[in-house]
């Protein structure tokens, strides 16, 4: 009895860790972005950035790699990662999100043009192991708002937080 | 004993306190929210010993517990705003759930963003001001929040406006004052203020007239003070171009203002042309022989 279960976790888990299908992306129409007019090349790259941000974080935690947050986290959201990272290799821990719908708002660009909010009603699946067993999976609906901010190539973020929907 | 006594009084308060605002899942009895950096307590049912994982990109942690008593969560076990899984792990059973942490209050700290640091005087809405407010613990302030903007300092009445935040935002535009100096600009959100310093410049000159008389061979060419619309002078080192057109020929010179004025010797040729400019503005001609 124990070994169909055990295969059905197992195949459970092989398509979670292959289920690399790009999440469903939906923009709000943004018809006001507060003081500063928002250009559509800014948009398209900060949506996108902030998508890949998305992946970079999901690898960073399921591989235990604070290292890969580099690229798109910076500031206080960068050593916040990167804390529960190091935490999760203490206990020997690893964490699998698997992003399925964004849900995507931008809601802020400020004056200058040196900060960017949006908000994120994403779903995604988490994963809990401990070594190489999966211990639950759940999903998670939940809203996020992150605030990017320009660097030489790219959009980084700065803020990313979960509030009560 | 009697701090053992007095930890477990507290655990039963705190749970009590928590019933209202708890949620259950199976035998996972959790807090719809919890503040940053507050104790917590869960409740779970049942009898042996479990592992409860809490579980975001916030934080992580791990605990062995026994089933059917409170586990209890001290202040700043849990200090990172976001969305957190529970997951209730005993052998082959697992009981999920989640909840959520918001900000601390009161707010602790503004991330203020004011721009630019250096602007010409009478700009209407020419600084901004951002601000994101934040708990002890760095997480965003999302619940609105008067926010103040003070711009104070030099000449001028001092601008104020009250802004509620919005997702933990708020902004202002604010007029530079017609005299040049430095101001403060202040954000203040209760005890928690930053300030930024904003040099405002004299503007565009609005006043360039120059005078010329002979010195020996040549011809003394001098400005009168170089000031913009508000009567602010330019700074010194602003270059005034003193140009001279005569016979088809033509000298210029560039003199940087010395305690506001430029003042140079131009070859005197009578029936000239002197005309005096800085930047795009240009102030007088003189037709030495007769002034225009």
């Amino acid at each position: 009895m124990k070994q169909p279960l055990f295969i059905v976790c197992s195949l459970f888990a092989a398509i979670f860790a292959l289920g690399s299908n790009p999440p469903a992306v939906r923009v709000e129409p943004t018809d006001s972005v507060g003081p500063r007019p928002l250009e559509k090349q800014t948009e398209t790259a900060v949506i996108r950035d902030y998508l890949v941000a998305w992946r970079g974080f999901s690898s960073a935690f399921e591989q235990n790699r604070a290292e890969l947050l580099d690229r798109d986290f910076t500031g206080a959201a960068k050593e916040k990662l990167a804390a529960t990272i190091r935490e999760q290799a203490k206990l020997g821990i690893y964490t699998r999100y698997r992003d399925s719908a964004h849900d995507l708002q931008l809601v802020f660009y400020s004056p200058e043009g040196l900060s960017i909010q949006l908000v994120d009603t994403v779903e995604y699946d988490v994963q809990i192991l401990n070594g190489e067993k999966v211990q639950t999976t759940q999903h998670v609906r939940a809203r996020y708002l992150a605030v990017l901010t320009p660097t030489e190539v790219r959009w980084k973020v700065r803020v990313f937080q979960a509030e009560p929907e | 004993m009697k701090s053992r006594f007095t930890f477990l009084l507290g655990g039963l308060v705190l749970a009590a306190m928590q019933l209202a605002g708890a949620q259950q899942t199976g035998g996972l009895r959790l807090p719809k929210t919890v503040e940053a950096g507050t104790a917590f307590s869960i409740q779970s049912a049942g009898s042996g010993k479990a592992v409860l994982y809490i579980v975001g990109p916030g934080q992580v942690l791990r605990r062995n517990i026994q089933l059917g008593e409170p586990t209890f969560f001290a202040p700043e076990d849990l200090h990172n705003a976001g969305h957190y899984l529970a997951a209730l792990v005993a052998g082959s059973s697992t009981e999920n759930g989640a909840f959520d942490v918001i900000a601390a209050s009161p707010p602790a700290a503004l991330s203020f963003l004011a721009k630019p640091s250096r602007l010409a005087v009478n700009l209407h809405d020419g600084i901004s001001g951002v601000v994101y407010v934040f708990d002890r613990f760095q997480n965003l302030v999302i619940a609105p929040t008067q926010v103040s903007f003070q711009l104070s300092g030099g000449v001028g009445a001092m601008q104020t406006r009250t802004v509620l935040t919005h997702n933990g935002v708020a902004w202002t535009k604010m007029d530079s004052a017609a005299k040049e100096g430095g101001a403060q600009f202040v954000a203040r959100v209760g005890d928690a203020a930053s300030t930024r310093v904003i040099q405002q410049v004299p503007g565009d000159p609005c006043h360039l007239r120059m005078s010329a008389r002979p010195s020996g061979q040549r011809l003394a060419v001098e400005t009168e003070p170089v000031r913009d619309c508000s009567g602010n002078a330019l700074p010194d080192g602003t270059i005034v171009t003193f140009t001279e057109t005569y016979d088809g020929g033509e000298s210029t010179a560039d003199v940087p203002l010395k305690r506001g004025v430029a003042r140079t010797d131009m070859p005197a040729y009578r029936g000239a042309r002197i005309s005096v400019a800085t930047g795009v503005f240009i102030g007088n001609e003189i037709h030495w022989g007769k002034e225009r």
